[in-house]
């Protein structure tokens, strides 16, 4: 008496998980906002004001999270500060997702000794502790916003490489794999028509859940002083920031934490919900 | 009064418009036995399930069970696990998957007396050690320390029966109980829950969509379909005379074994399609030094328009063998010459005109289907491959033309697979490998996942096509009574060997390998009145690791003597029938 949903196509079923659909709700307003919200605000986000410092938040001069230290209208900040956390975490995401699909759809799909080679090579990148590794790279090549990127994604792509090397290698023993080779298909194709399509799911889950992976590394980097620069900014260098500021301005702290913490929330929900959606085995509830 | 009445039984979901199982009233005394039967959708396990307060929490259930006096539908969970294991117990489907695989199996039987508190801890070993035996698992002090992985499938049945015995119930529920199992393990297991049942005064609901297996083993029966009951009473009249038609349908579905081949006989002036000589192959198996020797040297040949089926227990090298042919595995020796060409080894290898001539049909419908494409990409896309360039509208001709020769409308083409049930999927595969006109056509098991009569529905289309296009078919089944409808010859596999090779006709009249005897023996047959094999195959098919030395039938074998144990028979020609037993001119099996 199982539901035929389980083999349904996930956009069809999306409707059918409460977190997915406010999660992607919620996701869909802060990005609205952070997108346009600048350019509608009266406030430049660089612009200071040593009259107006630590300003509560008030409907007064349009300053809805108050203003911070240097007198900065942190509604601005923060919504650009969630613009760059975003960016650097679908960027490095993506750059996690191109490296990792490829290789270890590769290693999946040719199996054996090279198989082994390049999971052995794999292994041994995990054995590198990641912040040293940062860290030397910010030394070697100065701070650079983009540099971010590549460090984060550079990171994440091992655990993609493993996951979808093994899905690669259960769908190259389906039957439909073997009936395409009896067709006289290439491989190329095979590869092309046949398991890339079945891989989108797992891999769809898997970068939701390694988009708050990566945000959380970029706040932490920014915390650190490592990651973006002033008067630019991100969510965790406007926490870092407000921390100074904890007992006389506390909304200098809480304002960019809560919003991190809804995004991350979010996220995280976004990728529970896909991957119950994508589990046959969840398909009774 | 009755152990267990059932009145008005209904089970409903709230994702699906129709009952699972709509107001089903049955009722069983003590010692009696009643099979219930239907094909699936039926609504038996949900019946099993709920009698044993298995349902998922989202079941909405209404109606009456009650067992020895007790009210059973929304019972107290206390209550329900007090009966379940000493009052009523079941018995399932997969026993892998029911046995726990972390627990020795005597901590498994160990667990259920002492959780009751019928006994202490001694007592409760004792029982389970003297229950093992009681089930057939004579040396019940090793098996009573083994793991679940370390015994067969057979045992692992016989385990679980067991388990469910050993609270001593009323009832036992038996789902489905030997489904998974190879033929001849399944006559060993029935046998022995016939034994069991006539010893102790158990009452026995067994499940089952075959009807053979209820023929020889209930006294009653009832029938479901599409969650009612159609009818219900003494097995026997209802197989002789049965009063609602869908009862009758049913019981022309299942196939009787000695009923007349569907196939007409095959001209004697057909060319020979296929040539198979001395294809081996082996695999490495993880954590073991030697090879395993999936099929030893074996050669068979096809002719145009014939039906070869490929018949043997599961490891008996079936499916490597056709995977071999196919260039899907690299063979260790051996030739494939089709239409007097030698084929390459592997795919690869071979070039594209060639690939198009062997084709395949699984037995999983829905994982042969890639399920992010429509119909009409599945079944166009070889075409895609062989005929480049064909034009758009031709295509669509083309896939209309071939899903109408298969029996699905044009409907289906934008269809997905998981639209799709079993039969169609069915229909779906066999488009798309027949869509480039192969000449030979490899069947696994392509009926064995189909209900009854769907999967005759699936046969006259294979039928019909070999009728029509002279198409040869390699059918690799297990099931006997399948391969006597529709084959001309059959080639019965063990252990990678062939045992047998024989027409028809010859191998169900006068099969001339024991082991073939002992195949027809075991195969159920769909009515009370025919004598059941009292005497099962004992064993089970060995390991391919360790063959027995000599004849590797030979220590199942019933007439074995001292040549078997050190020769390995050679294949030779008796009357007709090519057979590998040493003494099969002197042996008179007819069946």
């Amino acid at each position: 008496m199982n539901a035929p949903s389980a083999s349904q196509p996930l956009w069809q079923r999306l409707g059918e998980s409460r977190p997915v659909k406010i999660s992607l709700l919620l996701l869909f307003l802060i990005l609205t906002l952070s997108l346009a919200g600048p350019y509608v605000s009266p406030h430049h986000f660089a612009a200071t004001d040593f009259d107006g410092r630590f300003i509560r938040p008030t409907v007064d001069g349009f300053h809805f999270f108050g203003t911070d230290d240097l007198g900065r209208d942190l509604f601005t900040r923060t919504l650009l500060g969630v613009r760059v956390t975003l960016l650097v975490a679908v960027v490095a995401s993506l750059v996690s997702l191109g490296i990792g699909v490829l290789y270890g759809a590769t290693a999946g799909l040719i199996g054996g000794k090279v198989d082994a080679l390049m999971m052995r090579a794999v292994d041994a990148l995990y054995a590198l502790p990641f912040v040293f590794f940062v860290i030397l790279l910010m030394t070697v090549f100065e701070r650079n916003f983009w540099l971010i990127f590549i460090a984060i994604g550079a990171i994440n792509w091992l655990d993609m490489a493993r996951i979808v090397r093994g899905e690669t290698i259960s769908l190259k023993h389906r039957a439909f794999v073997d009936a395409a080779r009896l067709s006289g298909l290439s491989a190329a194709r095979i590869l092309w028509r046949h398991i890339t399509p079945n891989l989108l799911g797992v891999v769809l889950v898997y970068v939701t859940l390694t988009i708050p992976q990566a945000i959380l590394v970029e706040s932490f980097l920014s915390f650190l002083g490592l990651g973006v620069q002033e008067p630019q900014t991100s969510l965790g260098a406007l926490v870092n920031n407000g921390v100074g500021y904890m007992e006389h301005a506390p909304w200098v702290l809480i304002v960019p934490a809560a919003v991190l913490a809804v995004i991350l929330f979010c996220f995280n929900f976004l990728g529970d919900g896909l991957r119950d959606l994508t589990d046959p085995k969840n398909s009774a509830q | 009064m009755n152990l267990l009445q059932v009145d008005e039984l209904t089970i409903r979901y709230a994702a699906s418009k129709e009952p699972a199982v709509d107001r089903l009233s049955f009722s069983i005394e003590a010692g009696d036995s009643l099979g219930v039967v239907g094909e699936s959708g039926a609504g038996k396990t949900q019946t099993a399930l709920a009698l044993m307060g298995l349902l998922p929490a989202h079941a909405e259930v209404s109606g009456s069970i009650r067992f020895a006096g007790t009210e059973l539908a929304g019972a107290p969970p206390g209550l329900l696990r007090q009966i379940r294991g000493t009052r009523i117990a079941m018995v399932f489907q997969d026993p892998q998957a029911a046995l726990n695989p972390y627990l020795t199996i005597g901590d498994q039987l160990r667990q259920i007396p002492q959780a009751h508190r019928l006994c202490g801890k001694a007592e409760a070993k004792e029982r389970a050690l003297a229950m093992l035996n009681t089930v057939g698992l004579a040396d019940q002090h090793r098996i009573y320390h083994a793991y679940p992985h370390q015994l067969s499938g057979g045992m692992r049945q016989r385990a679980l029966i067991g388990a469910a015995l050993i609270g001593e119930p009323d009832l036992i529920v038996a789902d489905e109980p030997t489904t998974s199992l190879d033929v001849t393990v399944q006559a060993q297991i029935l046998r022995l829950l016939r034994e069991l049942r006539d010893a102790s005064n158990t009452a026995m609901l067994l499940i089952t969509h075959d009807l053979g297996v209820i023929a020889g083993n209930c006294e009653r029966v009832l029938v479901m379909d599409r969650g009612r009951m159609i009818e219900c009473g003494m097995t026997r009249a209802i197989y002789r005379s049965p009063t609602s038609p869908r009862t009758a349908t049913l019981l022309a579905a299942a196939l009787r074994i000695k009923s007349k081949p569907l196939i007409a006989p095959l001209p004697p002036d057909r060319a020979t399609v296929l040539q198979v000589s001395g294809m081996s192959v082996s695999f490495d198996k993880y954590g073991e030094e030697q090879r395993m020797n999936a099929v030893l040297p074996v050669s068979l040949s096809l002719r145009e328009g014939e039906t070869l089926a490929i018949v043997g227990e599961s490891g008996s090298g079936k499916t490597t063998l056709a995977r071999a042919i196919l260039g899907l595995l690299p063979p260790d020796s051996g030739t494939v010459t089709l239409a007097g060409k030698r084929l390459s080894p592997t795919l690869p290898e071979r070039t594209r005109a060639e690939r198009r001539q062997l084709q395949m049909v699984f037995q999983d419908p829905q994982s042969s289907l890639n399920p992010a494409m429509r119909v009409f990409d599945i079944v166009s896309e070889p075409l895609l491959v062989h005929e480049p360039g064909k034009e758009k509208a031709a295509l669509r001709a083309a896939v209309h033309d071939m899903l109408q020769r298969v029996g699905l409308s044009r409907a289906f083409i934008d269809r997905f697979p998981h639209e799709l049930s079993g039969g169609q999927a069915q229909r779906v595969a066999i488009s798309r490998a027949l869509i480039v006109q192969p000449r030979v056509l490899v069947c696994d098991e392509a009926v064995a996942a189909l209900d009854g009569s769907v999967r005759q529905e699936i046969l006259d289309v294979l039928r019909a096509e070999q009728q029509n296009t002279g198409l040869s078919l390699l059918f690799i089944s297990h099931d006997l009574a399948v391969v006597r409808q529709i084959s001309h010859r059959v080639l019965v596999m063990y252990l990678g060997r062939v045992f047998e090779l024989g027409d028809n006709e010859t191998f169900f009249r006068r099969p001339r390998h024991p082991y073939s005897k002992a195949l027809l023996n075991a195969v159920p047959l769909p009515d009370p009145d025919s004598t059941f094999a009292d005497q099962p195959l004992r064993g089970e098919v060995a390991s391919l690791l360790s063959p027995p030395k000599g004849c590797p039938f030979h220590p199942r074998c019933d007439l074995s003597i001292a040549r078997c144990q050190d020769a390995v028979p050679e294949i030779e020609n008796i009357g007709g029938t090519r057979v590998a037993c040493h003494r099969a001119a002197e042996l008179d099996l007819s069946y």
